[in-house]
């Protein structure tokens, strides 16, 4: 068998696996990282890309049918708008093929040697990558595992046939007439969104009483609002208990009175599990964390030089962070000091209105012993929103009382997600309210939400 | 309704004044006879002085620190019927009301009632900037809770990181506390860097005034007078205990049960006793003013004793007459009674000679201060056993160390060492304490 020798190896090319090859190879480690699918993992291929593009495909849909049907409050009348599914998601693939083979070049010109398969782990030096018609047997001083994770099935519906993964529900070859959506945590939501504005009957049923856990009533009504609005039907606090082509999805409510949701399709997105067995894995024997690798402070595994990032590693499981942490341990390999220690990870849904969450929430806060200060300022009193016609939801602005730094800042709103590289400043910065209620934000921007809650914490916001 | 007054008691002792402990009453309180309204301490002790009259308090003649002479008046009351101060000597001498700052008249009082606090500085010529807009947050050196992440910029912490500085050490200067780049280049140039050298421990500044009053005040002032007046000479000599514990023991096997264990302290009293005999020079007092040393052929012995307090010298009156029971009870008793603040009062003065002893933390040498005007104190040491040698042998004993310091203007050093030679033949051959 070939054999290579490297310096790092990493397993996974998603974003925090290929962040890490980039990094190393800018600060000469010598890299190379194994990949079986496409590079860019999940995000790019399968997650959060190509659902935004889905995601903003019907929202201009959406819009053009209202305007055919006379319900512009802009005047804007179109003829009856149609959609060829097909060609959205062949646009949506131009994108996603746009950024992977990008992010081969970044790989290509940072040194980076990639190999285009499977890697099964041997000892924490050295695994197998099994290339088309030779395997390969990579030797290295670093192992990085950046495997990621992957959607979790019900047992009594596996994926397949009518039963949708979100990888699937991106890559339809038509829509279907009705979809009933199980979970309504952000990717369940995002997706029923995204499907009832392509014109689909959406069905959401949710084992727990509320939508979006984690994320408070404030925050989430504008979403359930929205969803009312749009059409979508709620099922909340339901399990739900098989399917069968003829009938639908087998639902049970709190009362265990059982119903039957007809459905075409049924999209399963109750939550990602780790990629953490398989790939030779279990065979380290590292710490685990639940079903995810337990890491320290430095993202160090309980294996001396054996790395993991990501959502191997387990919650958040979310893109950014990986690329962050795979940053901090391509620099650590490099012999520079690093530690993952955020004070900040924003988490965004691209439901209609987005929420945004930076830092902590008011639960955590309170937990926290912290006597905070709080004032939130509504988009309905901020111009841009109006002349976007979005004027729900609003700004929040949470603050230590004693001396007024900045800990958390929550949003729901139209594109509040662009206001997440704000929040998240601020609260690196250790800005207190006076620092963002005393900077020049843009008008006529919703960026002014932010100074003005900052403005109303200090008792003088201006317009409200 | 009369006024009256009650004046600092005439303590006896030669006593001209005394200071303020502690009021017991406040103005305003009604008291009755016999209820004890203040504290005062002398040289020697604390009294407490007992309202003698039922009646409510108007007014103190000082606050406590403050020092009246006798005869002051001490509190003023208000009282059924006729007072004892008449209604024109009450316009001349008002007792200062607590809630003026003026001190009393007496100028005894003025002399030591605290200087005035200096002036402020003076203002700077330029006036100060306006302080920046109010401050929500605590003093920038505020100490960070446990567990409260340090609060740094991005790249301050990356800095902080490649210069080894663990940012939970360093104090921020800038807004709420956070950590600046000119906070790492400080911290570095106070020798916190290169990496590992960070020191994990914080620096601590606090600082408590505590003013020197009462008890302490009385014994500052006695060991500056005895190190002012007295050219102290010291000499320390070592002794042989082994026979003298074995003794003690013997002694505390036999009698222990029935008339109480005996420490070292009883025998080495039991030999300054004997000793002193030849020696009156060293049992002395010497009034450096009149040019007078009085010899005694009393021991009044004062024990140098630990209080909560402080140090006092409660004395043990006549221990040439006391065998060794009543030198251990009479030693517990007048320390005890200086602990509890009970002490009658001539055991708290007239002493002769002092004895002092910190018992197992005795050390190896000590210098003791002569309690003034006393000419000679004599300090005890640990017991140590050592290896000695014995007509060519090595063999184990019990060594003590005896710390003395003698008044040199009226004790020469040949007779301060042949005393300490006597105390400690008697000592290293027991037997010879008990034969007249």
């Amino acid at each position: 068998m070939k054999e290579i020798s490297t310096k790092l190896l990493v397993i996974g090319g998603g974003p925090g696996g290929y962040v890490a090859a980039i990094r190393a190879g800018q600060l000469g480690v010598p890299a190379v990282l194994a990949e079986g699918a496409s590079l860019g993992g999940t995000c790019l291929n399968i997650g959060c890309i190509p659902s935004k593009a889905l995601i903003h495909a019907a929202h201009d849909f959406e819009q053009a049918r209202a305007q055919a049907a006379g319900t512009s409050p802009m005047g804007i009348r179109v003829k009856e708008p149609t959609l060829d599914i097909t060609q959205t998601v062949r646009w949506k693939d131009g994108i996603v093929k746009r950024l992977t083979s990008g992010v081969g070049v970044l790989l290509r010109k940072a040194g980076v040697q990639v190999l285009h398969g499977w890697a099964t782990v041997e000892d924490g030096k050295t695994a197998v990558v099994q290339l088309e018609g030779e395997a390969v047997r990579v030797r290295c001083e670093h192992l990085l595992i950046a495997t990621g994770s992957e959607p979790v099935a019900l047992p009594s519906m596996p994926f397949g046939g009518a039963i949708w993964s979100s990888t699937d529900a991106l890559s339809p070859t038509e829509l279907p007439r009705r979809l009933v959506v199980v979970g309504a945590g952000y990717i369940g939501l995002e997706l029923s969104f995204a499907y009832r504005k392509l014109g689909t009957e959406v069905t959401v049923v949710e084992a727990a009483p509320d939508i979006l856990p984690r994320y408070d009533e404030a925050l989430t009504k504008p979403v359930l609002d929205s969803l009312k609005k749009a059409g979508v039907v709620l099922h909340l606090g339901c399990s739900v208990q098989g399917y069968d082509a003829k009938n639908g999805v087998h639902v049970r409510n709190a009362r265990a009175d059982e119903f039957a949701l007809p459905a075409d399709k049924v999209l399963v997105a109750v939550g990602r599990r780790p990629r953490a067995t398989g790939l030779g894995l279990e065979s380290l024997q590292l710490t685990m964390n639940g079903r995810a690798i337990a890491i320290d402070a430095h993202c160090a595994t309980s294996m001396r030089n054996v790395w993991a990032i990501g959502d191997v590693t387990g919650e958040p499981v979310l893109a950014h962070r990986a690329m962050a942490q795979g940053e901090c341990v391509a620099e650590q390999i490099a012999g520079k000091p690093r530690r993952f220690e955020p004070m900040a990870i924003p988490a965004v849904c691209f439901t209609d209105p987005e929420v945004v969450l930076c830092g902590m929430t008011m639960d955590e806060a309170r937990s926290a012993g912290v006597d905070v200060l709080e004032a939130s300022f509504p988009f309905a009193a901020n111009g841009r929103a109006m002349t976007l016609n979005a004027e729900g939801g609003f700004v929040r602005v949470l603050a230590r009382k004693s001396d007024h730094v900045i800990i958390g800042w929550h949003a729901v709103g139209r594109s509040v997600s662009e206001l997440s590289a704000a929040f998240g400043q601020s609260i690196e910065m250790g800005a207190r309210l006076e620092d963002v209620a005393g900077t020049i934000h843009a008008h006529p921007t919703l960026g002014e939400a932010v100074q003005e809650a900052a403005l109303r914490a200090l008792g003088h916001a201006l317009h409200i | 309704m009369g006024i009256y007054i009650i004046r600092v008691p005439d303590i006896g002792e030669g006593i001209a004044e005394v200071e303020i402990a502690a009021w017991h009453v406040q103005p305003g309180d009604a008291v009755a006879e016999d209820q004890v309204i203040a504290d005062l301490m002398t040289d020697k002790a604390t009294v407490e002085v007992p309202c003698h009259v039922h009646g409510k308090v108007l007014a103190f003649g000082g606050k406590v620190g403050d020092v009246l002479p006798v005869g002051a008046e001490l509190v003023r009351l208000e009282v059924e019927g006729e007072g004892n101060l008449k209604e024109t000597a009450a316009a001349q001498a008002p007792a200062a009301p607590v809630n003026e700052a003026k001190p009393a008249t007496q100028p005894v009082v003025a002399a030591v009632v605290p200087a005035p606090t200096p002036a402020p500085n003076p203002a700077p010529v330029a006036a100060p900037r306006a302080a920046p807009a109010a401050r929500p947050a605590a003093a920038p050196h505020a100490v960070r809770k446990e567990g409260e992440r340090p609060l740094a910029a991005p790249s301050v912490r990356q800095r902080a990181l490649d210069m080894g500085i663990e940012l939970r050490y360093v104090t921020g200067s800038g807004p709420a506390g956070r950590i600046l780049h000119e906070d790492l280049d400080a911290w570095a140039a106070r020798g916190g860097v290169p990496a590992g050298g960070a020191s994990i421990y914080a620096e601590r500044h606090g600082e408590q005034a505590i003013p020197v009053i009462g008890l302490r005040r009385k014994i500052a002032q006695k060991m500056q007078e005895a190190k002012r007046r007295i050219p102290h000479f010291s000499y320390v000599e070592e002794v042989d205990v082994t026979e003298l514990e074995a003794l003690r023991a013997r002694i505390n096997q036999v009698h222990g049960s029935a008339r109480g264990k005996l420490t070292l302290l009883p025998f080495l009293i039991r030999a300054m006793t004997v000793a002193l005999r030849d020696f009156p020079q060293i049992n002395a007092r010497f009034d450096d003013d009149a040019g007078v040393v009085t010899r005694y052929e009393a021991v009044h012995l004062g024990i140098a004793t630990q209080t909560d307090g402080g140090l006092m010298v409660p004395v043990l009156r006549h221990a040439e007459a006391l065998d060794l029971w009543q030198c251990a009870a009479g030693v517990a008793r007048v320390a005890e009674g200086a602990r509890t603040g009970k002490a009658p009062r001539e055991e708290l003065s007239g002493s002769t000679i002092t004895l002092t002893s910190l018992g197992p933390l005795g050390g190896i040498v000590s210098t003791p201060v002569i309690n003034h005007p006393e000419v000679a104190i004599v300090g005890v040491n640990r017991i140590v056993e050592r290896p000695m040698l014995r007509g060519g042998q090595v063999v184990a004993r019990q060594l003590m160390n005896l710390s003395s310091s003698f008044d040199h203007r009226v004790v020469d050093g040949m007779d301060a060492a042949r005393f300490i030679q006597a105390v400690r033949s008697l000592l290293e051959a027991p037997a010879l304490l008990f034969i007249e």
